[in-house]
């Protein structure tokens, strides 16, 4: 297993070598106008974070991140449990969640404005838009799907009904559930920088923008760098827990 | 009688990767397959019987030693006279049984009505042809084993392999299943080349019998039946077939011992 | 069956009739949004004048564009990769993560590097849409039981037999999985570039009216919008669905 994971190690530090080069690459052939190189910019991102107004931004957007992330958790387990143990809702409600999850939800933003105003409560409604999604759909799929086998186990030991939700279907679904929550975790990221980036006065999806309106590359390409950089980092992290859980299980 | 197939001296040894060390699966083996003939083969698991049948089939080269077919080299292709059925269910899907047969003679460059009076002939020798238009995952595991038979009937083949065909049947059904293997290897002339894992299965549908032995796979003994060539599976009332079912056994012990890790107990000194 | 059906057309009829009341009383006000039988007469009415027939060609042009390429290069990455392990194994951390990545961050860099043409929005929707198409179509490949490949052997199929009869196949349902998918993140991926910045299609003309205060546009065009990503998702998840009967997955 250790083995596996040096591999992994090995892999990813390849891969971010690899995305650095092509980067390079692509500056020298496009040159400064479009680009700015991958030093310049990690030098100008370093001199970004280190001011006020960076900080003021980032604590926005994780404001509005962190209050979306656990509305999208309490909804989404709340909504998956119940379509779980309620087989007429879950089998009516699941295709059209599904349906829901494959539309533009970005035409919807209109709509959220026009009902929450601009400012923060829009921009966690539209996270929690993105996120509550999967939980639900993956929480729905782990109750359902628990193994027929383990629950004929509850009723051979005789458990009471909250015993084998705490003993038996919660330990047996938290893999899945996790994955749902990985997956939610970074579509209410992707929901709050997406309702930032043309209907806010702050926070990073603004400040990105911001950048394009200023035409100031090394902006565009260090707040970029930085989202794109926390997105993966994070998940990475919860895709090494998934697994674990997911071996485990 | 000819001999169809000879292994002389044949092995197969995988070379070490970098995470394992090399394993010898197989042999040396030297075997004589007579044409028309019905051999079975039992071992233990993990002895390389699969391995023996795909050398034979051409799907895996030998790492030493040579195999003849009709005379000729087999060097890592199949040839067209060899019919192969697995123990995994290869029925396709997404066709339905007569395209399945029919896939069988992709190649052959039939007129279209001997086509379909192949494929016709080996559905109603499986017993399949009221489920001509179904498709695969309509059928039971058996029928869709049928199929995968069928398919390799269409193509006439001088050789037929089978890998545990039966394998993941019930009994009743293997028995069932025997004895249409019987009718199909009297009507068709092939020569039948059976590895399975049920020491009553060998008993009951072979001429002879091989007996492997546990890794490196080995012929550590080859049992003749003398059973008539017209016979089917009531043959398990008689009284050689327990007789024989017991030789076999009593060779294979000490081997399937060893390959569930247990050392062979001595007999106890008064018994 | 029926009661599915029905429990479903009494949560659709349920919030909609819900809305109409509150949109009625007043519970809603008008600026915010029109009552729903006003939209469908709005949608009626704009789709008739014609207006947005350019709008539309140019969202559904962009989108079949994108998912095309989406589709091709999907399809021709994932069994490349097939072959080549070690490949695979380096890019696999990207796979994993590259949905958690917002790609439309991308979309600013897009416009400063090929200036605010459909170009930007067509890659933006191809990005979203291939990793979806090769990570599904490797997935089936993955799945193409080994049994079938040494059937095609003892048959002696030709390689391209091979591929085209018993590989492709096999994989099948899980491609159009990926399929699925890339129709999904290729109109996403359109819809939400125009929306963004751009100078035309319907998710700019979404925008536009927002910013005019034009509800009888911008409502209808929502709808429209959520309409045809509700069809094409049926229509395809019907298909999905009598492939894997077919096949006994029910």
């Amino acid at each position: 297993m250790s083995e596996r994971r040096r591999h992994g190690g090995r892999n990813a530090l390849l891969l971010v070598a690899a995305l650095f080069a092509l980067w390079q690459a692509i500056y020298w052939a496009v040159g400064d106008i479009a680009l700015s190189s991958p030093l310049a910019t990690l030098r100008y991102t370093a001199q970004l974070v280190t001011g006020e107004d960076f900080r003021m931004h980032l604590s926005d957007t994780m404001r509005a991140f962190a209050i979306a992330f656990v509305l999208s958790v309490v909804i989404g387990l709340l909504v998956g449990f119940w379509l779980g143990f309620d087989r007429l809702s879950g089998d009516a409600l699941e295709p059209m969640i599904v349906t829901v999850y494959a539309i533009p939800k970005l035409t919807l933003y209109p709509i959220l404005l026009l009902a929450f105003g601009l400012g923060l409560s829009a921009k966690v409604a539209f996270g929690v838009l993105h996120g509550t999604i999967p939980i639900i759909l993956f929480t729905l799929g782990a109750v359902r799907n628990t193994r027929p086998i383990l629950l004929k186990t509850a009723h051979v030991l005789k458990l009471s009904r909250p015993q084998m939700v705490r003993w038996i279907l919660f330990p047996a679904a938290i893999p899945e559930i996790f994955t749902g929550l990985r997956v939610g975790f970074s579509l209410t990221l992707i929901g709050s920088l997406l309702a930032e980036m043309f209907a806010s006065q702050r926070g990073l999806g603004y400040l990105l923008m911001n950048g394009i309106g200023l035409h100031n590359i090394e902006l565009v390409m260090s707040v970029t760098l930085l989202i794109v950089v926390f997105a993966a980092a994070v998940s990475t992290l919860l895709l090494q827990v998934d697994r674990k859980l997911h071996r485990k299980g | 009688m000819t001999t169809q197939v000879a292994l002389s001296n044949v092995g197969k040894t995988f070379p070490a990767s970098p995470t394992t060390a090399a394993l010898h699966a197989l042999g040396p083996i030297d075997l004589e397959l007579q044409r028309g003939e019905f051999f079975a083969v039992v071992g233990p698991s993990g002895c390389g019987k699969s391995t023996l049948l795909e050398i034979i089939a051409g799907l895996t080269p030998a790492t030493q030693g040579s195999v003849e077919f009709e005379g000729r080299r087999i060097a890592g292709e199949a040839p067209d006279s060899i019919g192969v059925v697995f123990q995994e269910d290869a029925s396709l899907p997404w066709l339905d049984v007569t395209e399945n047969v029919a896939f069988g003679l992709r190649r052959s460059k039939l007129a279209k009505d001997e086509r379909d009076a192949r494929v016709r002939d080996a559905l109603r020798l499986v017993g399949l042809s009221d489920f001509a238009t179904s498709y695969p995952a309509q059928l039971s595991g058996g029928m869709r084993q049928r199929v995968c038979i069928a398919r390799t009937l269409v193509m006439q083949p001088r050789l037929i392999l089978l890998d545990e065909p039966f394998g993941a049947l019930d009994q009743q059904t293997r028995l069932l299943m025997g004895d249409e293997l019987l009718l199909m290897w009297r009507a068709t002339g092939a020569t039948v080349f059976l590895i399975t894992h049920a020491l009553d299965e060998a008993t009951m549908l072979a001429d002879r019998i091989g007996v492997m032995s546990a890794r490196p796979g080995r012929l550590i003994d080859v049992v003749e039946t003398n059973w008539p060539r017209e016979r089917d599976s009531r043959i398990v009332e008689r009284s050689e077939f327990g007789a024989i079912t017991a030789r076999l056994w009593k060779t294979l012990r000490e081997e399937s011992l060893k390959t569930i890790g247990r050392a062979v107990p001595k007999p106890a000194a008064d018994a | 069956m029926k009661r599915l059906f029905l429990y479903r057309l009494a949560v659709v009829a349920g919030a909609i009739a819900l809305l109409e009341i509150f949109c009625l009383t007043g519970v809603i006000d008008k600026i915010t949004m029109q009552p729903p039988h006003l939209i469908a007469r709005d949608l009626y009415r704009l789709l008739a004048s014609g207006r947005m027939n350019g709008a539309i060609w140019k969202t559904s042009t962009n989108t079949l564009l994108a998912l095309v390429l989406a589709l091709g290069v999907g399809v021709v990455a994932a069994a490349l990769l097939h072959r080549l392990r070690a490949l695979r194994d380096t890019l696999d951390p990207l796979f994993a993560t590259y949905y958690a990545v917002p790609v439309f961050a991308f979309y600013p860099f897009f416009i400063v590097v090929f200036g605010l043409g459909d170009l930007p929005q067509i890659l933006i929707a191809f990005m979203l849409g291939v990793v979806a198409m090769i990570v599904n179509t490797l997935n089936g490949l993955d799945r193409v039981p080994p049994v079938l490949l040494k059937t095609g052997r003892i048959m002696r199929l030709t390689p391209i037999d091979t591929a085209l009869r018993l590989t492709l196949p096999a994989a099948g349902p899980y491609i159009l999985t990926g399929v699925k998918l890339a129709v999904a993140y290729a109109f996403i991926g359109i819809i939400g570039s125009e929306f963004i910045l751009s100078r035309g299609g319907i998710g700019y003309e979404i925008n536009f009216a927002y910013n005019n205060f034009d509800n009888a546009t911008m409502y209808p065009l929502i709808v429209l919008i959520l309409l045809a990503s509700i069809a094409i998702n049926t229509v395809l998840t019907r298909w999905e669905k009598t492939l894997l009967a077919r096949r006994g997955a029910r």
